[in-house]
């Protein structure tokens, strides 16, 4: 595997095809729960990219150090220390932030994404691959948090980043920063990545069938 | 292969010797609907007519949008979707803007059905789901409630109708409230007469008692709907608020109506003849329709009187619908010799 593909491919597929939000449907307790603000939704994007291009690295590197019997384990404890680093690093920065994101950074070892990269990723390929795989996989995570973020903050506040857009008279959407408008939400993006996909797949077929019947020399309809 | 042929009409079972079509059923609504829509527009004037055609529009646009090219003429030729954000306009607020409404009913076509696959596949009652969205998203707006007025106000519109797309109306009359917010929470009672004829405030087309009874007759004449689900709805709570007016004592807080006033204030009947009965999301055996039916109006009175909100029709339907596949299963008739 690692060897008919490259590095960049290895980052690349994370942001959009193998998309673990969009694609994977992984990690949605922190993609529902914290989403309520772009600024939430960013620092959680990036604490998740710390933690899992930290903890590939290190699984990736101590892969043959470790027994398979006990590797969840280990994985957990690896991923729990740089989840420990970003908690401490956050509540020392970020304070008001550490405040409102609260027990979903503990919860950051919970994720699923992160354990599922160590186990189906890191444990079986080099460090290289690992830490591009990593970034790429976080990356889209951080996208698809910006994504229902921003939908969230724009019509639930009318604000971006706590920058009014609409003036004071705009009517918030109440419902969008509140639970059920996070479903919403990421329902509907899933609707639209389902649909967008659908469609391109529809067109790469019907152009490699124009190939076929342009190589061939045959008229489709004839 | 496609079939494009419009001839060929696909219809599931029952297969009864009856001319009873899709569009003929929502034909019936239609009339059914059309007094207490006279009704709305004679109490709340050209602000009604305004939310009943931008929510109309939301829907039948949304519709439109979300069917393939060749079945658009059938889907919209049947009238479900304009019906459907005709029943969304008559449960919001005078005064509401128009841009919420217009928002409603693209909701409640969108989320209520396309997504589900279409009409008779939806889980939830399409106006009820476009109307609990709006009273999520603008809870302030969707409780703000005009003042019936008489026919002399007609050609008032209320200013916060107009507002723009994404911004907050400006209310220009006193906002009154419900007789059920008054019996809520100033503990004051609305008198029946008033209730019967809908001179009180409320959502457009659910004050006016009288004019909803004609159109309820009116379909359970034509056997459109199913008379036990009214039934069932109306003695479950009137004898519930009964039982809970007998056995309140003196110093409670809470104020408990008699059942006449639980009968016919807020959306009771407009929810039970065209709402509860949506033959989509009702139980189809008949001892389904009576469970759907105490449920619903054990759940009304259970939400008005304890809830955070005054009206609990809303609630009510969509917590029975969500219940209604179940409901199915249990009462399925037995195969006879088995």
């Amino acid at each position: 595997m690692a060897t008919d593909t490259t590095a960049y491919e290895e980052m690349i597929k994370g942001l959009w095809r193998d998309n673990p939000v969009f694609v994977q449907v992984l990690g949605m307790c922190p993609m529902l729960a914290v989403t309520n603000s772009a600024i939430n939704a960013v620092v959680m994007g990036v604490a998740t990219f710390f933690v899992l291009v930290g903890s590939s690295f290190l699984v990736s590197s101590f892969k043959q150090w470790i027994p398979k019997q006990v590797r969840i384990s280990l994985y957990i404890i690896i991923i729990a220390t740089f989840v420990t680093v970003v908690d401490y690093s956050l509540l020392a920065m970020l304070p008001a932030i550490h405040k409102e994101l609260g027990a979903f950074i503990p919860l950051i070892v919970a994720n699923c994404m992160i354990l599922g990269r160590q186990e189906a990723f890191a444990s079986k390929h080099n460090v290289k691959y690992a830490v591009m795989d990593a970034v790429g996989m976080s990356g889209g995570f951080m996208i698809a948090l910006f994504a229902l973020g921003s939908v969230r903050e724009i019509l639930g506040v009318g604000a971006l980043f706590g920058v009014d857009l609409f003036g004071s008279n705009f009517e918030p959407w109440v419902i969008m920063i509140l639970p059920p408008g996070g479903f919403l939400t990421l329902g509907l993006l899933l609707l639209f990545f389902n649909w967008f996909t659908e469609r391109r797949k529809q067109f790469l077929g019907k152009v490699a069938e124009a190939d076929r019947a342009a190589v061939l020399g045959v008229d489709k309809n004839g | 292969m496609k079939n494009k042929d419009p001839k060929l009409l696909l219809q599931s079972a029952p297969l009864l010797h009856q001319e009873l079509t899709t569009p003929a059923a929502m034909k019936d609504v239609w009339i059914a609907l059309f007094p207490a829509t006279c009704a709305a527009l004679w109490f709340f004037g050209l602000s009604a007519l305004l939310i009943i055609i931008a929510s109309i529009a939301g829907a039948v646009l949304t519709e439109w949008v979300f069917t393939d090219k060749e079945k658009r003429r059938f889907a919209l030729s049947d009238t479900s979707a304009g019906l459907t954000g005709l029943l969304l306009g008559l449960t919001l607020p005078s005064g509401l803007p128009l841009w919420m409404a217009f928002l409603g009913g693209s909701v409640s076509i969108g989320l209520g059905k396309v997504i589900w696959g279409g009409l008779g596949a939806n889980i939830f009652n399409p106006a009820l789901l476009g109307r609990a969205f709006l009273l999520g998203t603008f809870p302030i707006a969707m409780t703000t409630w005009g003042p019936a007025g008489g026919p002399g106000e007609f050609f008032q519109i209320h200013s916060s109708n107009l507002a723009l797309p994404f911004m907050q109306g400006h209310y220009d009359a006193l906002s009154t409230a419900t007789p059920l917010g008054l019996m809520k929470f100033e503990h004051q009672g609305t008198e029946l007469v008033s209730l019967f004829m809908g001179n009180t405030a409320g959502s457009i087309g659910e004050t006016s008692s009288l004019f909803l009874l004609l159109g309820g007759l009116f379909l359970l004449i034509r056997r459109s709907i199913d008379w036990r689900i009214p039934v069932a709805i109306f003695s479950t709570a009137a004898l519930f608020s009964l039982i809970m007016l007998l056995t309140s004592s003196a110093e409670s807080t809470t104020s408990y109506p008699s059942p006449f006033f639980t009968l016919f204030s807020g959306g009771l009947l407009l929810g039970t003849f065209f709402m509860a009965t949506d033959p989509v999301t009702s139980p189809l055996t008949p001892k389904g329709c009576w469970i759907f039916g105490i449920g619903v109006g054990f759940l009304v009175v259970l939400i008005r009187l304890y809830g955070g909100l005054p009206e609990g029709m809303l609630y009510a339907i969509l917590l029975m619908n969500a219940a209604t596949p179940l409901i199915d299963r249990y009462t399925q008739p037995k195969i006879f010799g088995r």
